[in-house]
């Protein structure tokens, strides 16, 4: 939508300077522009650009969704429930906040008050060091220091190995840590769609990541490493 | 289990590290947290590691929609269209 004020504001060089925006949003915006085109054709009342736009958003709410409430079942009607959501209230939709960050606000209300999982009540900076006191010495330097790994990680064969290890430990994780991995990590929101989301401070937001980052990489470690 | 002279020491990094890489530290923090990395090659590692992880979990697959849904989506949709009028 700037792009176009741009043409029509700028008469000299204004191609070449909207060519430029469009490049740039292309790159860091797209997945935006894509709702925002399926949110038109939606307005407009068109059924596949509904469906187009669950199917865009499915996984990520569906997870989202199961973080919060206590069964698969109850989930995906917390989930059909957001996108009722989405329908009534595209009408008063402004587009000011992105599609996802308004889906995940749905959904989140909705989960809230469906009835909340038990570990949610976790508090945020659940103590203790993220990696073993062991593997330190008195003064604090590496008795047992990581290995190298990182490039086996890549190996195609171990790849979907691998996956399923991160899924298994992203469900055993505590839920808040979980929804801000998934949101951040696996769905690669930024750190500030996520604190909108989720209700939480940046500060909380960076201890839950860092937290659920740690565990998940020990697990990596523990798969590839031979510590 | 302060290092001597404000350095930081390994135990140290590896709680900071996600706010290295998320950009959340001050200045001077940043030189610190930098200058132990490059005299500490187990660091070094770990931080690549940590990327390492971040870019795993941002490999799950996500589900296409199974038949099945798109025909519940689908109905939820007109269900929504002929209440709407």
């Amino acid at each position: 939508m700037h792009t176009h004020l741009l043409t029509v504001v700028l008469p000299i060089g204004a191609n070449a300077i909207a060519a430029l925006a469009v490049g740039w949003r292309g790159r860091i915006g797209g997945a935006r522009d894509e709702d925002a085109e399926l949110l038109e054709r939606l307005r407009a009342g068109d059924e596949e650009a509904f469906l187009a736009l669950v199917a865009r958003h499915q996984a990520m709410l569906l997870r989202l969704a199961r973080s919060f409430v206590s069964s698969s079942a109850i989930a995906e009607e917390v989930v059909q429930d957001t996108w009722l959501g989405v329908l009534r209230g595209i009408d008063g939709f402004a587009g000011r906040s992105s599609l996802r960050t308004w889906l995940l606000r749905i959904l989140v209300n909705r989960a809230r008050s469906t009835g909340v999982r038990e570990d949610r009540s976790v508090a945020v900076g659940d103590a203790g060091p993220v990696v073993d006191r062991s593997r330190f010495d008195v003064s604090g330097a590496w008795m047992a220091p990581p290995e190298h790994w990182v490039e086996d990680a890549n190996d195609r064969l171990l790849a979907q190995a691998l996956a399923q290890r991160i899924e298994d430990v992203l469900a055993e994780l505590p839920g808040r840590q979980r929804e801000v991995l998934l949101l951040r990590d696996v769905e690669g929101l930024s750190s500030q769609e996520v604190c909108e989301a989720l209700d939480i401070s940046e500060g909380n937001q960076r201890v839950l990541l860092h937290r659920g980052r740690s565990r998940l990489r020990e697990a990596l470690e523990a798969e590839l490493g031979t510590v | 289990m302060l290092g001597r002279a404000n350095e930081l020491v390994c135990q140290e990094i590896v709680e900071l590290v996600t706010d290295y890489i998320e950009g959340a530290m001050g200045r001077a923090e940043r030189r610190r947290f930098e200058r132990h990395l490059a005299g500490c090659e187990h660091c070094s590692e770990y931080l690549d590691q940590m990327r390492a992880t971040i870019r795993l979990t941002g490999r799950l697959r996500t589900h296409d929609l199974t038949p099945e849904m798109r025909e519940q989506f689908a109905a939820l949709y007109r269900g929504w269209r002929a209440d709407a009028g």
